[in-house]
């Protein structure tokens, strides 16, 4: 059949392998750079002859490592699903209210109640759930715009409302405990990361992670409209459902850990869809795992460029920012509405 | 009202939104052939939308009830309905860039589990869709690039894959030019003569003209009349529901509606 030719390339692209590859082959080159013992790059066999650095790559590069792809990946992840399931290419949890919630709920943990990593957890995705219920009632009332733009605006003013309440945390905070956790949590970062918070937030990530790559070619028909997907056979409501609580759950987490890490879910599903196509069968694992690369990336930047370390958050903002820019302007992103 | 027998039987519908707004559809008893084309003809705001909905199972009547080959929709689950009635909504928004053939292969979800994966039969049976439509050509475009007559027709076909038993559209015209009209009446008369049952809505009497088999009238959510296109197309019945004058003439053995 001359039709048949076009199963093939479209159902088993490569560019998945190799992204996946390139992954993996970071992670390790990852475990080598560093400013220990020597800058920028230890060879592997320096590790046999010196202790110390065998631990600073145990102890401190490796948790950093994994917690580096596994934030890029549920950033990615969480990012490509707001995205389908509000038919909207222009969101992600930093446009939704939901990071904003994150940080504000950890910021009034530190400050009120007392800070401990549970507490810091807990509060910021009960205030990420809310952030973005909120701007999805918001973005309902408004009367001004398409969906696409009034989610948009929705979220901004739910973030606003929530970035000057961690102002006023802020205000308030202890100078010399408090208010450098805080601080630490608008620039984000991954210094601080061991393996008991590796271990912490493993046991939501992986079961969001997995539902999600499970659902996800579900998830192109949930990026329909409702009556469409009820038509064949979907039940949108409860589904778009289980998969906003998941990533919404899987963000917080992150974001719990790393602090606000921006633009990595806006921009990283646009890049993903360019490289392996927009079904989400494919596009939602490209995107995790090009998410995880990128974060990976920018985290080797940022501990090893400088003697200082340079807070994530700046990094992934700055780069993704161009990319975004440099997208729209070359009309290579297109919004359709 | 026909030689086969119904595949769809619909006794005393009353459908309103909400408890205290008022009726959109009342008393609604109908009958619609199996493999035919049937037309739900009549004016903006008539209900005809809402009753696609009805037979689509997304509404539920406040009273009365809808039989599925003598079953009641009650007696069916979600996953069944759907393997059985499908639909082509009036607009299709397809916010990403899917391909045809992705978007077409859609349509196998009422056949897979939650979970599952489209398998090769179920690309296979995608694939057939699209020959069957005439779009295989265009297999690799993404969807939100195609004119609005090729999308209306890559809706249909993704209906088509569903494999249901009913094709339920919606407006299947109103946004096309007249060449994309005839190309889609033309194909849903060919997918009749296959013996594919259709239900469609319209508000364009000429429409209807041109290839049901069956005419259902609704005015203000009441049945006018219903009936093969002949006994139903008449002068009287027309003024009625569209409060025009009209003359109903044959042109190459079909009637065509000239408004006064």
């Amino acid at each position: 059949m001359s039709t048949s030719r076009s199963l093939a390339p479209r159902t088993s692209p490569r560019w998945l392998w190799w992204i996946g590859a390139v992954v993996l082959i970071g992670s390790a080159l990852s475990l080598l750079t560093g400013r220990y013992p020597s800058p920028y790059f230890t060879l592997p066999a320096t590790l046999a002859s010196d202790e110390l650095a065998r631990n600073v790559v145990l102890n401190l590069r490796l948790p950093r490592v994994l917690a580096a792809v596994m934030l890029g990946a549920t950033l990615a992840a969480s990012g490509t699903v707001f995205q389908m399931i509000f038919r909207n290419p222009l969101v992600d949890s930093g446009f939704l209210g939901v990071s904003q919630g994150a940080a504000f709920g950890a910021s009034l943990a530190i400050v009120v109640l007392g800070g401990t990593a549970l507490m810091v957890q807990i509060c910021a995705a009960a205030f990420a759930f809310l952030g973005l219920a909120a701007s999805y009632y918001l973005a309902r009332r408004i009367k001004y715009g398409d969906w696409v733009l009034r989610l948009v605006l929705g979220g901004i003013a739910v973030s606003a409302l929530y970035a000057s309440g961690t102002g006023v945390l802020k205000y308030l905070a202890d100078p010399l405990r408090q208010l450098p956790d805080i601080t630490f949590w608008m620039l984000g970062g991954l210094w601080g990361i061991t393996w008991p918070d590796v271990v912490h937030i493993l046991p939501v990530i992986i079961p969001s992670l997995v539902i999600v790559l499970l659902m996800r070619w579900r998830l192109n028909l949930l990026s329909m409209r409702d009556e469409t997907a009820f038509s064949l056979g979907s039940a949108p409501g409860r589904e778009r459902l289980v998969l906003l609580v998941v990533a919404v759950a899987s963000t917080a987490a992150v974001v719990a850990k790393a602090g606000q890490v921006a633009w990595v879910g806006l921009i990283v599903p646009h890049i993903a869809r360019r490289l392996v196509g927009s079904d989400a069968q494919r596009a939602l694992p490209g995107a995790m795992m090009l998410g995880g690369l990128f974060s990976l990336l920018c985290d080797d930047v940022s501990r090893t460029l400088l003697s200082g370390e340079i807070p994530l958050g700046i990094l992934t903002s700055f780069v993704g920012a161009a990319l975004f820019l440099g997208m729209l302007t070359r009309q290579s992103l297109q919004v359709r509405r | 009202m026909s030689q086969s027998r119904p595949v769809l039987s619909l006794d005393g519908l009353v459908f309103r939104y909400g408890e205290t707004a008022p009726d959109v559809l009342v008393d609604v008893s109908l009958e619609i052939a199996d493999r035919a084309v049937t037309a739900i003809l009549g004016p903006n705001g008539s209900g005809k939308t809402t009753l696609l909905h009805l037979l689509l199972g997304l509404l539920s009547p406040q009273a009365g009830r809808i039989l599925l080959e003598g079953r009641p929709y009650g007696g069916y689950s979600r996953r069944e309905m759907s393997c059985l009635v499908g639909l082509v909504p009036q607009s299709e928004r397809v916010t990403f860039d899917l391909s045809v053939f992705e978007y077409v292969l859609l349509g196998r979800a009422p056949h897979l589990g939650l979970l599952e994966l489209p398998k090769s039969q179920d690309r296979q049976a995608a694939l057939r869709a699209l020959e069957t439509i005439g779009l295989s050509a265009l297999c690799e475009r993404p969807v939100p690039s195609l004119s609005g007559g090729e999308r209306q027709l890559a809706t249909i076909a993704r209906s088509l894959a569903q494999e249901p038993h009913i094709l339920l559209l919606d407006e299947p015209t109103s946004h096309l030019d007249l060449k994309n009209t005839r190309r889609i009446l033309q194909t849903l008369r060919q997918l009749g003569d296959r013996g594919q049952a259709i239900v469609f809505t319209t508000h364009d009497p000429n429409a209807a003209a041109a290839i049901a088999d069956h005419i259902v009238l609704l005015r203000g959510g009441r049945v006018l009349a219903a009936g093969s296109t002949h006994t139903v197309l008449t002068p009287e019945y027309l003024t009625r529901t569209y409060d025009v004058e009209v003359n109903v003439v044959q042109v190459g053995g079909r009637p065509v509606v000239v408004p006064h």
